[in-house]
């Protein structure tokens, strides 16, 4: 057979990081269906045979059920409970036994069934009960493989170190992972939300998603380079790129391992003056991740991720739960959790709130200040990082306070759930410390008050240079006028930090400013105390405050503070001495 | 045999947990069940997929049917269910 070379598909870059590597596709066995007619006096030993592996099925199901519940919690392993319940259901027993009575072979009844089945589902309106053909798809799958005697390949069967390759990756596959043989996820449904997207940047693991057609085009064994990066597979590269490949893959490893070393190192300037680099993280899944690449505090616990991929409001018990294991993770390390941040888009999604459309949801109803509008949904989550907060060291912070009225509305809010906690003698901690994300220039002007009523400030630079320069960087025609290095976002960012400081609180940047080691020494050089990051960045970031002196990077920073424009800002930044 | 007609009144409709909740518990009883929608839809209320195949939302309104020794109990128990919104 004649192997094309060089097939580039592109997809979702859905977690960074290049590989090269053999594929190992997961594939969707196409199970071979024959009618068969069965002899009057062997119908009631093949209704036994459809017993024995209903039967069967109902123990992998169990497995299933418990597997998830271990990994993934409760939530989850619902799916699998309904999936007992469909494969007990009394109608389609019946009419399966009704097929086998009239003579059709147990195999065939059950696809027949199935099959009835899911064109009745395909016929409903409603997205949500439609998409409910895939659960039972699955459990029609599940039994034909044990009538069949056929082994489903799962990801438990994966011996070698490969890249895997699937339609699509369900939580029961999720959990049958086996992180050290796993160099990649190539997958054609999805996008940077999606399940497995979410999951492979919490195991660190590159992946391309929505390549749409990778699964048919791949074969088991192909030579395949990811790049996570860009969002691009490589399918059976020539030898030429394949070297070019292998040399940035050498290089990116060469780097990583250097700075492994500095894992455990201090973060210390030369001349002694230290600074905190935590990490940014969307889940529980991602801790393991930053602590590894040496966070010592997570600066910035997203809280969306509770929100999406779900059809119901998340409980304040599914908050806790969440919340409860990143906190003992983390144990003696600080993990500040943000109050969720979500336009109203999604709450109407979620069949929550009936809000219009937004002309500019950037200036619209989002983050605190939806919660201030609909308490239950803040309410349900502060309970939820209170009980939490036992476990550890716990900092609450609210996102997009512009002035001190939203930050008092929402801490009386909070005072009475504390309130309501005490009087159930529900346990939390007392001195739990509140913060206020600085990301709206309103803020930033009157950080001396803020000061006065917060433990802590963290700025998040994306969003206060969009609303600084009146900039919206996801529109191509303006997205040139973004840039950190606009002098009026470096002032402002050291009339924060300033103004922290005279009012006794410590500062942090958890936006991506924050991850650039360009903008490093200019931070340090302000004063910046913490830096939140993203994991793959913090040993970069520690890389350059221990390589720079601190008297060096305040003069360089004073210099830049009177600089009028980008260029010289630039030219500045560029000599800072790295020793 | 007696009949109940239930309004769906739970945010989320007969989505999965719901739906498990309405066959565990229709199925503790020895009456058989049945729940008629829009005047055709006619399925049994012990069968998840049958339940599922409704695609009933919050506001619809479900005629359910029981008809065997048990048939007072299990629609009041039906309906208590429906009444605490599946404790959404």
């Amino acid at each position: 057979m004649s192997k094309s070379n060089n097939i580039i598909l592109k997809g979702v870059a859905a977690s960074a990081g290049v590989v090269i590597g053999k594929a190992f596709l997961l594939d969707e066995d196409e199970l071979c269906l024959i009618y068969k007619e069965i002899p009057k006096n062997e119908r009631a030993s093949e209704k036994k045979r459809l017993d024995a592996a209903v039967e069967k099925t109902r123990q992998e199901l169990k497995e299933i059920y418990n597997k998830i519940n271990d990994v993934l919690g409760e939530n989850y392993a619902h799916i699998a409970d309904a999936h007992i319940l469909i494969l007990d259901d009394p109608t389609m027993r019946k009419d399966v036994y009704k097929l086998i009575e009239d003579g059709t072979n147990a195999e065939y009844a059950i696809f027949k069934v199935i099959d009835k089945i899911v064109r009745s589902f395909e016929s409903i309106k409603d997205d949500y009960f439609k998409e409910r053909k895939v659960d039972v798809q699955e459990v029609g799958k599940k039994i034909l493989a044990n009538l069949l005697g056929k082994q489903e390949k799962s990801l438990i069967n994966l011996k070698k170190s490969s890249i895997v390759v699937a339609h699509n990756l369900t939580p029961a596959d999720t959990v049958t992972i086996r992180e050290k043989l796993i160099k990649g996820f190539v997958i054609d449904i999805g996008g940077k939300t999606s399940h497995t997207a979410i999951m492979a940047q919490g195991l660190g693991i590159p992946a391309v998603v929505g390549l749409k057609v990778a699964s048919s085009q791949i074969k088991t064994g192909d030579t395949i380079i990811l790049d996570g990066n860009v969002g691009e597979i490589i399918l059976n590269p020539s030898a030429e790129i394949l070297e070019k490949y292998q040399k940035d893959y050498d290089r990116q490893y060469e780097e990583i391992k250097e700075l492994r070393k500095l894992k455990n190192l201090s973060i210390e300037t030369i001349d002694k003056h230290s600074a905190l680099i935590f990490a940014n993280i969307d889940n529980s899944g991602e801790v393991s991740t930053a602590l590894n690449n040496g966070a010592i505090g997570i600066g910035l616990y997203r809280t969306e991720f509770m929100y999406f991929n779900r059809n119901a409001m998340p409980s304040e018990q599914d908050h806790f739960e969440e919340y409860a294991k990143v906190v003992k993770e983390m144990s003696q390390y600080p993990t500040t959790i943000r109050t969720v941040d979500l336009g109203g888009d999604k709450f109407t999604k979620l069949g929550l709130l009936k809000l219009g459309q937004e002309q500019n949801p950037f200036l619209g109803l989002r983050a605190i200040r939806l919660c201030l509008k609909y308490p239950d949904i803040f309410i349900s989550q502060l309970k939820g990082i209170l009980r939490a907060s036992v476990f550890g060291k716990v900092r609450l912070m609210y996102p997009m306070i512009s002035g001190i009225d939203e930050l008092r509305a929402a801490n009386k809010i909070l005072q009475s759930v504390k309130q309501e906690l005490r009087k159930k003698d529900v346990s939390f901690d007392e001195n739990m410390e509140v913060g206020a994300m600085i990301e709206i220039p309103s803020a930033a002007v009157i950080m001396d008050v803020i000061a006065k009523e917060v433990d802590f400030v963290s700025i998040g630079t994306n969003d206060l240079i969009q609303y600084t320069l009146a900039v919206d960087r996801v529109n191509e025609n303006v997205a040139n006028i973004y840039d950190p290095k606009h002098p009026a976002v470096l002032r402002l960012i050291k009339q924060i930090i300033d103004s922290a400081h005279k009012g006794k609180i410590e500062v942090g940047i958890c936006g991506e400013m924050a991850g650039d080691p360009l903008y490093t020494a200019v931070l340090l050089g302000f004063g910046l105390d913490e830096f939140s990051v993203s994991a793959s960045q913090i040993l970069k970031i520690k890389k350059v405050i221990r390589s720079v002196s601190f008297k060096e990077v305040k003069e360089i920073s004073d210099k830049i503070l009177q600089c009028g424009d980008k260029e010289s800002i630039l030219k500045i930044m560029s000599r800072i001495q790295v020793h | 045999m007696k009949e109940k007609i239930i309004i769906v009144s739970n945010k989320m409709g007969l989505h999965a947990r719901p739906a498990a909740m309405l066959v565990q518990t229709a199925s503790k009883y020895k009456s058989s069940v049945k729940i008629i929608k829009d005047d055709f839809v006619d399925i049994d209320a012990k069968s998840i997929m049958g339940i599922m195949s409704l695609a009933a939302r919050q506001g619809s309104q479900l005629k359910f049917i029981a008809d065997g020794p048990d048939e007072n109990e299990v629609l009041t128990e039906l309906e208590s269910l429906f009444k605490s919104n599946f404790s959404e």
